[in-house]
C-alpha cells in the first residue's frame, strides 16, 4: 500500500507540472496582460516597459513560470492588477464555493444513490423507468436553463426561495444553487448506481447471502451496496472538481461571490494572475480527489491489493 | 436470475426465451446482434427521427421558415406571438421562430464534428497505449492525464476567452482538445482487453503484421465502448458549447446559436419568458435525442444488462 501511495504521488507530480504550465502558458503567453490593464486604451511605452519589467513578463516563459511556481509553494499566487493580493481573493472565494460544493454533493449523493438504489432493485418495473426518464430531462436541460428556470419559478413565481443569494452565503440559501449545481451529476450517479445495482443483484454471492438466511437489510446494505458503489465512487471522485469548476455558471445565476465570480472577473479583465491561480488550485483539487478515490478503492474493495 | 438459454455461437443475447428460435440461427456478428437490437428498440427510432429532423433542419433551415434570422425590427422588441411569428420576438425585435431554427445548425456542427475529432484523436492515443504498453502507455497517459486534469468547462471558459475565438473552428477545436482523454482511456482499456483474447494471440503467432492485427482484429473489437463514449458524448458536447456560448465565450454573433439567445432573453425572463423557453426547449430536446440514442446504441452493444 505504501509503494502503490508513493508510486501515484509521483506519477501525479508529471500531470500537476504539466497541467498548470498548459493553463500558464495559455493565459500569460497567448493573451498580452499589460495591454489587458489599460483596457481600450494604448499604454505608454515606458510605463507598459516598467510593468513588464515589474512582472518579469520579458523573461523566457519557463522561467516565469518556474517564478510562479515557487511563489505558489510559498503561499504567494501573486498580485490581481488591482492591487489585492490573489491569495486574499481566495481566502474570500473559496469557503463559499466549498460550501456550495458541500451542499450540491450531498444532494448528489443522497438522491443520486437513493434514486439508483430504487431503480436498480426495481429494474423494468414504474419506478425504475420513472427515474430513467427523470435522470434522461435531468442530463438533457443544461444546467444553466435550469438554473434560470427554477430561479424564476421557485425563487420568483412561488417565492419559496431566495432568487439569489446574500453576501453571508448561509447554508439554506445555498440550497436552491445546490440542487442546480448537482442535477446533471445526480442524474449521472442515479444511472450508475441503478446499472451497477441491477448487474450484481444477480450475482453467486448476493444468492448466498439470501440463501444463507440473512436479513435483507443485511444482505442490501453490506453486500450488494459496498460492490456496488464502487464505480459510484469513482465518478463521485473526479466530480468534486467539476462541480467546482461548474460552480462558475450557478455562482453567476444566483450572484454568489466564490471562486466562480473571481474566475469570471479574472477572465472578463484578463487578470492572469487570478485566473492562473484559481485554476492551478481548482486543478490541484481534481488532482487530490482523484487519488483518494484510488486509494479508498483499497478500503472499499479488498480483493484489490496493491503491491 | 440468470435463465439458461440456447445461444448462438458470438451472440450475446441471453434473455427473451421468444427470441430462442431466431437466435438458434445462424451466428451473428457483434454489430449484427447489436444492430437487430436496435431495431426493435422503440427509443432507437425515436431519437434517429429527431436527429434526422435536426440534420435536415442544420442543412436547410430555409424549408421550415422563410424569415430570416438577422431581420431584425426593434419596433417589435420582446412582443408576443403573432401571426406568421408563432414564437414572437426577441429583445432586438428579430423573430425567435426564425432564430430557433438557424440556430440547429451551430449545435449540431459543434457536436458532431467535436466528436469526430475527439473519437479519432481518443482512439489513437488510447489505441498506441493500450496496444505497446511499456513507455507509450506512461507517456502517453500522462499527457491524457495532464489534459483530463482541466475540467473541460474551465479549461473552455479559460483558453477561449485568452484566444477571443468565437468562431465554430475554435470551439470544436477546443473541446476535442480537452474531450479526448475520456474516449482515451475507454480506447485503452478496449485495445488491452481485446488484445488479451485468443484470436489476437493466435493472429500474432501466425505472424500478422502490426498494423494489420491493429485493424482487422484489434480495432473492430475495441470499438464498440468507443462508439458508446463517443455517442453519449456527442449530447454533453451540445450542451457545453451552449454553456460556454452562454458565458460569452463560445461562440459569438453573427452566428445564431441557442446558447447566445438563451444568455440574453435570461435577463429578461421577466418581462418575456417565450424568448428563453424556445431555444431553451430547442436545445435540450437536441441534446435528449443525441443521449437517447447513445443509450439505445450502448444498450445495443454492451448486452451486459439484460
Amino acid at each position: 500500500m505504501g509503494r502503490y501511495v508513493i508510486r501515484r504521488l509521483l506519477q501525479m507530480v508529471p500531470v500537476f507540472i504539466g497541467t498548470t504550465f498548459l493553463i500558464f502558458v495559455m493565459v500569460y503567453a497567448l493573451g498580452d496582460p499589460v495591454a489587458a490593464m489599460f483596457g481600450d486604451r494604448t499604454p505608454d511605452p515606458a510605463t507598459a516597459a516598467q510593468i513588464r519589467e515589474s512582472l518579469h513578463l520579458d523573461d523566457p516563459l519557463w522561467s516565469q513560470y518556474l517564478q510562479y511556481m515557487a511563489g505558489i509553494f510559498r503561499g504567494d499566487f501573486g498580485t490581481a492588477f488591482n492591487g489585492t493580493p490573489v491569495a486574499e481573493l481566495m481566502g474570500s472565494a473559496f469557503p463559499n464555493t466549498i460550501k456550495l460544493t458541500l451542499v450540491a454533493f450531498a444532494i448528489e449523493v443522497v438522491v443520486g444513490v437513493g434514486l439508483g438504489i430504487v431503480a436498480g432493485m426495481r429494474r423494468g418495473r414504474l419506478a425504475d423507468t420513472g427515474v430513467l426518464v427523470f435522470t434522461l430531462l435531468v442530463i438533457s436541460i443544461p444546467t444553466f436553463v435550469t438554473g434560470y428556470l427554477l430561479q424564476y419559478f421557485i425563487g420568483v413565481k412561488l417565492a419559496w426561495a431566495a432568487p439569489a443569494v446574500s453576501s453571508d452565503v448561509a447554508f439554506g440559501e445555498l440550497l436552491l444553487p445546490g440542487i442546480v449545481l448537482a442535477g446533471v451529476s445526480l442524474a449521472y450517479v442515479a444511472r450508475l448506481t441503478r446499472t451497477s445495482i441491477a448487474e450484481n443483484i444477480r450475482s453467486d454471492y448476493v444468492r448466498t447471502a439470501t440463501a444463507k438466511g440473512l436479513p435483507r437489510r443485511r444482505v442490501v446494505g453490506v453486500h450488494l451496496l459496498r460492490n456496488s458503489l464502487i464505480p459510484v465512487i469513482t465518478f463521485l471522485g473526479t466530480d468534486i472538481g467539476a462541480l467546482m469548476g461548474g460552480a462558475i455558471v450557478t455562482e453567476r445565476i444566483f450572484n454568489i461571490q466564490g471562486v466562480g465570480y473571481q474566475l469570471y472577473q479574472g477572465i472578463l479583465r484578463q487578470n492572469a494572475p487570478t485566473v492562473v491561480g484559481f485554476v492551478t488550485i481548482l486543478v490541484v483539487v481534481f488532482l487530490a480527489a482523484n487519488l483518494i478515490v484510488d486509494l479508498l478503492y483499497a478500503v472499499l474493495d479488498p480483493r484489490i491489493r496493491y503491491a | 436470475m440468470p435463465e439458461i438459454t440456447e445461444r448462438a455461437p458470438a451472440t450475446t443475447d441471453g434473455t427473451a426465451p421468444a427470441a430462442a428460435p431466431e437466435a438458434a440461427a445462424a451466428p451473428r456478428s457483434l454489430w449484427g446482434d447489436a444492430w437487430r437490437d436496435l431495431r426493435r428498440n422503440p427509443i432507437f427510432y425515436l431519437s434517429a427521427v429527431l436527429i434526422l429532423f435536426l440534420v435536415v433542419l442544420s442543412i436547410w433551415p430555409s424549408l421550415l421558415t422563410g424569415t430570416s434570422p438577422y431581420a431584425c425590427d426593434l419596433g417589435r422588441s420582446q412582443q408576443g406571438p403573432g401571426p406568421g411569428h408563432p414564437f414572437g420576438f426577441t429583445t432586438q425585435g428579430c423573430d425567435v421562430y426564425a432564430r430557433t431554427v438557424y440556430g440547429a445548425r451551430a449545435s449540431v456542427v459543434v457536436g458532431i464534428c467535436t466528436t469526430l475529432l475527439a473519437a479519432v484523436l481518443g482512439c489513437v492515443f488510447g489505441g498506441l497505449a493500450g496496444f505497446f504498453g511499456g513507455w507509450w502507455d506512461a507517456v502517453l497517459s500522462r499527457i491524457g492525464d495532464i489534459f483530463f486534469g482541466i475540467p473541460v468547462l474551465l479549461g473552455g471558459i479559460v483558453f477561449l476567452s485568452v484566444i477571443k475565438g468565437g468562431s465554430i473552428f475554435t470551439v470544436v477545436l477546443l473541446m476535442a482538445v480537452l474531450g479526448w482523454p475520456q474516449i482515451a482511456r475507454i480506447a485503452r482499456s478496449a485495445v488491452i482487453s481485446a488484445q488479451q483474447q485468443d484470436y489476437v494471440q493466435a493472429a500474432r503467432a501466425l505472424g500478422a503484421s502490426t498494423p494489420r492485427m491493429l485493424l482487422r482484429h484489434i480495432a473492430p473489437n475495441a470499438l464498440a465502448p468507443v462508439i458508446v463514449v463517443a455517442t453519449i458524448a456527442l449530447g454533453t458536447y451540445i450542451s457545453l458549447e451552449a454553456t460556454l456560448s452562454f458565458l460569452g465565450v463560445g461562440l459569438k454573433p453573427p452566428t445564431v446559436s441557442w446558447g447566445i439567445d438563451i444568455s440574453s432573453a435570461a435577463t429578461q425572463i421577466r418581462n418575456a419568458p417565450h424568448m428563453l423557453l424556445w431555444p431553451a426547449g430547442a436545445l435540450s430536446i437536441t441534446v435528449l435525442a443525441f443521449i437517447m440514442l447513445g443509450d439505445a446504441v450502448r444498450d445495443a452493444l454492451d448486452p451486459k444488462l439484460r
